[in-house]
């Protein structure tokens, strides 16, 4: 066979090889894109939640984005806990000073990072939770401790719209 | 495929075939020739295409009923089993059907396991198998969230939540499924669609499967290679399809006596109760015929690698034509696979079982124990095995053995050997 060269022939399919795959991979696109969340479903972005009732060591669970969220008024022992823990203990190292700013109160996605199962209260080998789906154990700033969740619960955004009223997201 | 030449009776037969040779593929089906030492562990593929047909069939029918949303999934599948005529019969039969389907295609697939069926020339065969597999446990699962009780709603959770394992684009992927921040409604009508789609693509590699089966022919008890017709083989109407349907009877009446006397044994009390996103059932355990491969995820306490055991042990398979080593093909004739195939059928009956049970102390140690033979079984055993293994002399055909006058096959052979000498 003689050595091949470069032709107009060449040229052309080349070209329309790659029309096509940005054609296709256009199509395919919205196809896969119609898959992620609405508009309906981001429009649901905050809630406003009245915490007045909450006394220490009690916890109340609200819905956002479809999720649990945990707000708890820790007790002085829980906070004197969690603080008291070396980060180098920890699986995944955070302080507690940057999970609460508020030291009494903890707002948290109550989804375990695990497979997403809602961990039980005040459970397991740390006083915090315990998920009974997998046994993670998560001490009082809802940090993992022991278990297969990789990391910490989630800490939304949030604020203090009023000393009653916590907003999240 | 046939190697005479078919030409109907009639005109009009003959007409038609020359155009659209329907005629020519019903008498291949019906001549086919089958070994004919296949014995009940060979009937399961019939079975297992009733099952097919009777989950399309009730599925076809719930749908005309069902309502896919999340506010009132939970109350039609209520009113199915209320309201409607029958509605309790047809969704007892499609939800005791999809155990009843498990059921058969383990058993189909420890068939194969025994008597090497996944070997050469039948690699194929095999593949296509494992992804219809695949694709059952797809169905399975989704239908499984339609009804939108609490084991439905945190079943899908944590199914879902094993993709957020993925390093980087993990949760994004999650994310993507649910159509949302949560399993939530948009989750709930596209399981539905896919739970519609996926039987028709089962059915569709159901077709190859058997198409694949026909190129060399069935595998048999003895595992030896026949010369097709001969006097080895019959043709597969009458004789299997008889053996086939009366199998079939039998199958259908533990069917039936799940369907019309313990229809909730297989099913999970809490999926009566209503999804609720903000309480996780005490104790979550997916439906039995995925516990093993649920144990596997377990039994490693890091999740990426949980996830990564457990599709590793579903994907093992398909490379077993070649992890493989032997060249024999059935255990008749291999007497240590023998033993390994029953420590491997022990060993998956025990992972079901811990797969059902907390995930602590002694069950946790025996599920990882169990896990790790698992994986010995098809990365080191068989391999190994294929080169050390002392293997049984293999008879010459099928008909040898018969005529030796001995149901052990080996002593039929040496028995042979002695009256020739």
């Amino acid at each position: 066979m003689s050595e091949k060269k470069t032709n107009r022939r060449d040229f052309l399919f080349t070209a329309t090889y790659a029309v096509g795959a940005v054609g296709v991979g256009a199509t395919i696109w919205p196809m896969i894109d119609q898959m992620n969340p609405d508009a309906s479903v981001k429009a649901l972005a905050s809630t406003e939640v009245d915490v007045s009732a909450v006394n220490p060591g009690k916890t109340i669970t609200v819905l956002w984005r479809g999720k649990p969220v945990f707000i708890r008024r820790r007790t002085q022992d829980e906070i004197a806990e969690a603080r008291s823990v070396k980060l180098e203990e920890l699986k995944h190292p955070e302080s507690d000073e940057d999970r609460a700013k508020d030291p009494e109160w903890l707002v948290m996605l109550g989804v375990c990072t695990h497979l997403g199962c809602v961990p039980l209260d005040q459970k397991g080998d740390y006083n915090g939770w315990f998920c009974p789906c997998h046994g993670s154990h998560y001490d009082t700033s809802g940090r993992i401790r022991k278990g297969p969740a990789p990391t910490n619960m989630e800490i939304p955004k949030y604020e203090f719209v009023n000393s009653n009223t916590i907003k999240i997201g | 495929m046939s190697d005479h030449q078919y030409t109907p009776e009639s005109k009009f037969g003959k007409w038609f075939n020359d155009r659209l040779p329907l005629l020519t593929l019903a008498n291949h089906l019906t001549d086919y020739p089958t070994p004919k030492n296949l014995n009940y562990w060979w009937t399961f593929g019939g079975i297992l295409t009733f099952c097919l047909i009777t989950q399309i069939v009730t599925g076809l029918v719930l749908a005309m009923h069902y309502i896919a949303h999340a506010d009132m999934a939970f109350d039609s599948v209520e009113h199915i089993m209320r309201d409607v005529n029958y509605g309790w019969l047809i969704r007892y039969i499609h939800a005791n059907g999809a155990s009843m389907f498990f059921l058969a295609v383990y058993i189909h697939i420890f068939r194969s396991l025994f008597y090497g069926s996944y070997k050469a020339p039948r690699e194929i065969i095999w593949i296509i198998g494992i992804i219809i597999y695949l694709l059952m446990m797809a169905a399975a699962f989704m239908g499984y969230v339609l009804p939108w009780g609490q084991m439905s709603f945190w079943g899908a959770t944590v199914i879902t939540n094993l993709f957020s394992a993925i390093p980087l684009v993990g949760e994004g992927i999650v994310t993507w499924l649910w159509g949302g921040y949560s399993v939530d409604n948009p989750t709930l009508t596209r399981f539905f669609t896919l739970h519609y789609l996926i039987p028709f693509l089962i059915l569709g590699l159901v077709v190859l499967h058997i198409w694949a089966l026909h190129v060399p022919g069935n595998n048999n008890p003895v595992g030896i290679d026949i010369k097709k017709p001969s006097k080895d083989t019959v043709p597969f109407h009458p004789y299997i399809v008889i053996k086939d349907g009366f199998a079939l009877l039998m199958f259908m009446i533990v069917f039936a006596f799940f369907v019309f006397y313990t229809p909730n044994i297989l099913g999970h009390a809490d999926n009566y109760i209503e999804a609720d996103p903000l309480v996780t059932p005490a104790h979550i355990v997916p439906e039995w015929y995925l516990l093993p491969f649920y144990a596997i995820l377990r039994s490693v306490p890091d999740k990426l690698l949980g996830v990564v055991a457990m599709l590793s042990a579903i994907f093992i398979l398909a490379a077993l034509p070649w992890l493989d080593t032997s060249k024999i093909r059935s255990a008749v004739f291999r007497p240590l696979y023998r033993q390994f195939y029953w420590i491997l059928v022990a060993d998956v009956l025990i992972l079901g079982y811990v797969g059902a049970m907390p995930a602590e102390g002694l069950y946790l140690l025996i599920a990882r124990v169990a896990t790790a033979y698992y994986f010995l079984h098809f990365l080191v055993i068989l391999p190994v095995l294929g080169f050390r293994e002392k293997t049984l002399p293999i008879p010459l055909s099928i008909t040898e053995p018969v005529l030796g006058g001995s149901p052990n096959l080996a002593t039929a052979k040496n028995k042979e050997s002695s009256i020739i000498k």
